[in-house]
């Protein structure tokens, strides 16, 4: 679901057909008829956006047939944990849970928590300016008491445990409610339950996979709560063949929020230091919480680790590890955020590294314009894409907006590097770091990204050297001590920096479980702990399943501890036997007292299945024999989650942000914490209940292709990638192309209220219309490779969608909205910017449409927009 | 083996039969279609080991296939075929939606009618002057399901010069640049070739072609210098389903065998085999296939006979029309001289 895999990983997909060749059921959900569903056993289509409605009725038919996995359910997950009694369901509140103000449209969480757990009022407007959420990464959020007991029902029948309220909440999402609202017909969701239902269990798994189709969603986290909580139900989680596979984006995504590029992470999913942590002790109590379980516990040895590999010997127990020199997040830094406030003049500098923000980002036009506003822009990529260039040949240049003469950002263009020109690893998406040699040396003035930033620092520190000012200090005193080979920084002793060292011997760790909180040791990202363990690049190594048995064990390295499946423990019921011969994984050896199998056990080796630590203990030590989710705080898989998410404890199916329809299961229409920037600049299509929705009447979504590559610096360039897709096209069902008078190859725009865009037509019958609620809905999907340079040009159509966002961790709801389609190419020139404007007039669109956020039990809520953005209807 | 007989039929070794000894065993492609993705990962493999130019960028319309054809700028060709009918038990979830009926067929058949006489290689089709004439619909908006369609595959193949057991280009080659190398597939060595262009009419598939600029003719070379160097064939080496199998002849018609049998018995009975048959027009295939539809559905010829199947019956028509006419004309002098 959500996942055009066979076209945006091909080569993953090869393990798809290969157990489909052994037997698998594919089944394959998506809005249009891909390349994924050509090869799928099943197809189902359903509407762009209404991906929870589907799964809600999933979890409601596992509930309502009592199908879930009852024994894993009981042992594994929180369903017997007791919520408390202040908690209020979307069910009792038309569509938001407890805990809502709509000042900020943010949750205060605390009445969500276990009945037992002591929890302070904690409104969530901060939270939510820095996507918090995200910050709880590989682990789950923080909670005080977990360790303790958490009140339960293990027969599941009190109507506060989270079972009961898990089925209540999803009671109303039944076959016909999902038919109504996804346009999925009843027959087919059956069959999509029966086939998931009847492959999970003690011998048989299901495995689901997700991808971008997924998480770009003002709601897309719980989307992936509700594939999640399905996975739980069905103990498809933490056993061979089960799991929720998250196909990243790119090459090395998986590593780059590993060791992130983004604005509230650290490594290793550690918390960005905030303006109320004075003290590194206070900013560890933000991580972990008194008497909870788990590995977070040790939060302490990674962040000093992490803060001596930084600052090296500079940093000390008296100086809180340099934990002051750290920068401080105080609000919303991130990409879009960003833009904005380079349109606004805040912004000065801007560093763009492997990514055509110009093309590839949501609102392809706020990222020029603000782009065109910063004092210098330093891009650094292979060839000349469309954000280095955008200052002479932008769209708007041709609409008199961006006028090359005037434009004052002086752009610095350096050529880069291509992965086979430096070595280095990916880490794709099983968390599998593969290194990989430099194949060749790259061309003129083309340099690694290593050998960039090295440099930089190096030449920022010779500007500084003798500076006395203190905010000089973080730079002056960095470790900046990395190895060399022929006058290029070895990625490989970086590597080695970020598994670990012992500073004590020299030498490397072997894993986290070594990481001390004394300054002992030093470890750029601890989840990587063990990549480079015994002076080995782990990562490099390249035995072949046919030697090692199918967990592919001395193939490269996965993180953490090259575990290949997270939460193994629960492959083995609570007693420690293998659920089944047929899905055994790993076990509980007693005669040698450990835990072995085929892969790397996820539970510290010898702590027995029927451990039960003593009272008042805390961290790992707190954690049962049967704790299978070492991670969480309490030790269990959440299908209720009592804290951690800003949009609710349980997925909810709420319209998107631009919809055609109104939500029929609340009515609060669409999610009520979505984070909207309400700007001249940045216009909402409107949507139920306000009016003028026909003006743009079709539900849009935009993807790739296999022959491109995401804003296309890496294809459009190429002959043999251009010649394979040579030109912007949008493909509409024979339907639609009937009703608007489109013709197959002839020319068309589509209309937001954006802008337009023009492509060519490919009328198809993998594009079919919908019946939702009574009426018929069609779908417009376009690839949005396209920008003004290479071989092959086109219309940007990232410029189509605005920004919205998911709160949880930002990210633009750019996989649905709301649009027009007409024949003929679009205007030109500055009568495009007439024929926007006459759009907008027609839909009575304002800053303030789509920005009224609440709509749940008749409010009028406050319209959220930023300032007064002018003179208007308020 | 005769000398007769190598110009068509069954023939256990062609590479023996073209004068190699000790050589390795015959060896070729099992493109299995019904596990191609259409990643094209083929198409661009092969042009980035070989060289083969960009030979033009335009959209073609025919699905997601703008490469065409086959072509002296093209040795691989992923076809896309867009159809209303179920492959095998897959449900393609159109029931009770409310479609019309469908315009796959209507759409592909006029580009390809338009296509022989577009201009720019038919990247211009259909944004005016030339109109493709697709059938109106009067229904306006949706259909009412009813006569709505509700069944649709898309059927994708990675095409690919097949040298045959007996290769019609090779066999006509004046100038010797085609050869058959000791693994028994056909190359045409660009530094002999001349550009007379007997081949391309030698070719009952179509696949060889010569190139605009200076005449000459290229095709696949199966990567006759990758397998010198015991390597794959590039294109075998980059598809990530293994749709394209690179191997021993005999081996790979096996696993053929058994992936049809395979496909039977789980509700595909519309897979077959296609050019494995050592007894059809070309004396079978280096490059066989397994397809999921008529072989006309995928550009293929149904029936393809070497040209030069019938040249020694040719020859021998010929001897005897000449032996008669001898005769004949013997017999006038003889009749006269009485």
């Amino acid at each position: 679901m959500g996942s055009n895999m066979a076209e945006a990983h091909p080569v993953g997909f090869q393990w798809v057909m290969e157990a489909k060749a052994r037997g698998a059921r594919v089944v394959h959900i998506d809005p249009r008829f891909t390349r994924t569903s050509a090869l799928a056993d099943q197809h189902v289509t359903l509407r762009a956006g209404t991906d929870i409605a589907f799964l809600g009725g999933v979890i409601n038919h596992i509930l309502t047939n009592d199908l879930s996995f009852r024994e894993y359910v009981q042992a594994y997950t929180n369903a017997s944990c007791l919520v408390g009694e202040r908690f209020e369901d979307t069910e009792d509140l038309d569509g938001l849970f407890s805990g809502y103000d709509p000042r900020t449209a943010s949750y205060d969480a605390s009445s969500w928590a276990y009945e037992s757990v002591p929890v302070e009022e904690r409104p969530g407007g901060r939270a939510k300016e820095q996507a918090a959420p995200y910050q709880h990464g590989s682990g789950g959020p923080p909670m005080e008491g977990g360790a303790q007991g958490i009140a339960r029902d293990l027969s599941l029948e009190h109507p506060r445990c989270v079972y009961q309220v898990l089925k209540r909440h999803f009671s109303r999402y039944t076959p016909e409610m999902v038919e109504r609202i996804c346009g999925v017909p009843q027959d087919l969701f059956l069959d999509v339950c029966r086939a998931w239902t009847a492959n999970s269990g003690r011998e048989r798994t299901a495995a689901l996979v997700y991808s971008v189709g997924w998480t770009q969603h003002t709601v897309g986290a719980q989307y992936i709560r509700a594939g999640s909580i399905i996975q739980l139900l069905l103990g498809n989680v933490g056993r061979p063949g089960g799991g929720v596979f998250a196909l990243r984006g790119h090459a090395s995504i998986q590593g780059s929020t590993d060791i992130p590029t983004l604005f509230n992470l650290l490594p290793g999913y550690l918390p960005m230091p905030d303006v109320t942590h004075e003290s590194l002790a206070a900013y560890l109590d933000g991580v972990r919480r008194p008497g909870q379980k788990g590995f977070w516990g040790n939060a302490d040895a990674y962040t000093i680790s992490l803060l001596k590999e930084y600052w090296g010997e500079n940093a000390t127990e008296e100086n809180d590890y340099c934990f002051d020199y750290m920068p401080r997040i105080d609000g919303d830094h991130g990409t879009y955020r960003t833009a904005m406030d380079m349109v606004d003049g805040k912004v000065f500098g801007y560093f763009l590294l492997g990514q055509n923000p110009a093309v590839g980002s949501a609102h392809g036009r706020l990222q020029r314009l603000g782009m065109a506003n910063l004092d210098w822009l330093v891009v650094r990529d292979l060839t000349m894409i469309e954000s280095a260039t955008f200052w002479k040949d932008a769209p708007e240049t041709e609409t008199g907006e961006i006028v090359a003469q005037q434009c004052r950002t002086e752009v610095f263009f350096f050529p880069a590097a291509s992965h086979v020109e430096k070595s280095g690893t990916f880490t794709q998406t099983q968390r599998m770091l593969q290194w990989r040699d430099q194949a060749v040396e790259p061309v003129g003035d083309q340099r690694s990204e290593l050998w960039f930033f090295h440099q930089l620092g190096l030449r920022l520190r010779r500007r500084l050297a003798g500076s006395t000012d203190e905010r000089d200090r973080p730079l002056l005193d960095l470790a900046w001590d990395y190895a060399s080979e022929d006058g290029e920084p070895s990625a490989a002793d970086v590597l080695r920096h970020i598994n670990g060292i012992d500073l004590r011997t020299g030498r490397t760790v072997g894993g986290y479980t070594e990481l001390k909180a004394d300054g002992s040791t030093a470890c750029g990202c601890w989840i990587y702990s063990g990549v480079y363990a015994d002076e080995v690049n782990q990562a490099r190594r390249r035995k072949s399943r046919f030697d090692t048995g199918p967990y592919d064990a001395e193939w490269g390295w996965t993180w953490p501890m090259n575990r290949r499946v997270l939460y193994n423990r629960a492959s083995a019921d609570p007693q420690g036997r293998p659920w089944s011969e047929r899905k055994a994984l790993v076990w509980w050896d007693a005669e040698r007292g450990e835990w072995t199998g085929h892969d790397t056990p996820d539970f510290e080796r010898t702590k027995p299945p029927d451990h039960v630590p003593p009272a008042g203990s805390s961290g790992p030590a707190a954690l049962r024999g049967d704790d299978a989710f070492i991670m969480m705080s309490d030790g269990k898989g959440w299908l209720f989650a009592p804290a951690g998410l800003a949009d609710g404890p349980l997925p909810t199916h709420y319209e998107p942000h631009e919809s055609p329809v109104r939500n029929l299961l609340y009515g609060q229409q669409a999610s009520p914490v979505r984070k909207v920037y309400g700007r001249p600049d940045n216009p909402s299509n409107p949507a139920p209940p306000e009016a003028h929705g026909e003006v743009f009447p079709y539900v849009f979504t935009a993807a790739r292709l296999t022959e491109h590559h995401t804003a296309g610096g890496m294809s459009r360039q190429l002959p043999y990638l251009a010649e394979l897709q040579p030109e912007l096209f949008v493909e509409v069902s024979p339907e639609l192309a009937a009703e608007r008078g489109l013709t197959h190859l002839g020319r068309a725009h589509v209309i937001t209220s954006r802008t337009a865009v023009e492509a060519r037509v490919v009328v198809t019958d993998r594009m079919a219309p919908l019946h939702i609620d009574g009426r018929v809905v069609h779908q417009v999907w376009m690839p949005y490779h396209w920008g003004q340079v290479g071989l092959t040009t086109g219309d940007v159509v990232n410029d189509l969608i605005g920004v919205v966002a998911d709160p949880n961790v930002f990210i633009q709801e750019s996989k649905v909205l709301t649009c027009d389609i007409r024949p003929g190419g679009r205007p030109r020139g500055s009568d495009l910017v007439d024929y926007v404007e006459d759009y907008r007039r027609r839909a009575g669109i304002t800053p303030w449409t789509g920005v009224r956020i609440v709509t749940a039990g008749g409010h009028d809520g406050p319209g959220h927009t930023e300032g007064d953005p002018w003179e208007g209807p308020s | 083996m005769s000398r007769e007989n190598s110009f068509h039929g069954p023939l256990a070794d062609p590479a023996a039969d073209a004068g190699h000894l000790g050589h390795p065993p015959r060896m070729g492609f099992f493109t299995d279609t019904s596990v191609c993705i259409g990643c094209k990962a083929c198409e661009v493999a092969c042009k980035e080991w070989n060289n083969v130019p960009e030979d033009g960028i335009d959209l073609l319309g025919m699905s997601f296939d703008n490469t065409g054809m086959l072509g002296a700028g093209s040795w691989r060709h992923v076809a896309f075929v867009e159809q209303e009918r179920p492959l095998g038990r897959q449900d393609a979830g159109l029931a009770d939606l409310p479609t019309g009926p469908s315009r796959s067929e209507a759409a592909a058949e006029t580009v390809s009618r338009a296509l022989p006489v577009a201009g720019r290689g038919g990247g211009d089709l259909g944004t005016a002057p030339v109109h493709l004439g697709f059938p109106s619909f009067e229904l306006p908006g949706a259909g009412t399901g009813a006569q709505g369609r509700t069944e649709f595959r898309w059927l994708m193949s990675s095409d690919v010069c097949k040298h045959c057991t007996h290769a019609g280009c090779l066999d006509v080659c004046p100038t010797g640049a085609l050869f058959r190398t000791e693994f028994s597939t056909v190359v045409v060595q660009e530094d002999i070739c001349n550009g007379c262009g007997y081949c391309v009419s030698g070719c009952p598939y179509g696949v060889i072609d010569r190139r605009p600029d200076d005449g000459r003719a290229w095709k696949c070379t199966l990567c006759y210098d990758r397998l010198r160097g015991s390597m794959e064939p590039a294109c075998a080496q980059a598809c990530p389903t293994d749709s394209i199998q690179f191997g021993p002849l005999d081996e790979l018609r096996e696993r053929a065998a058994r992936r049809v049998a395979e496909l039977h018995g789980a509700g595909v009975p519309e897979a077959r085999l296609y050019g494995h048959d050592p007894g059809d027009g070309v004396g079978g295939d280096g490059a066989f296939f397994l397809l999921l539809d008529e072989p006309e559905v995928y550009g293929l010829p149904p029936d393809p006979v070497v040209p030069t199947r019938d040249l020694a019956t040719m020859w021998r028509y010929a001897g005897l029309a000449a032996a008669a006419l001898l005769t004949a004309a013997t017999a006038v002098f003889l009749e006269a001289g009485r």
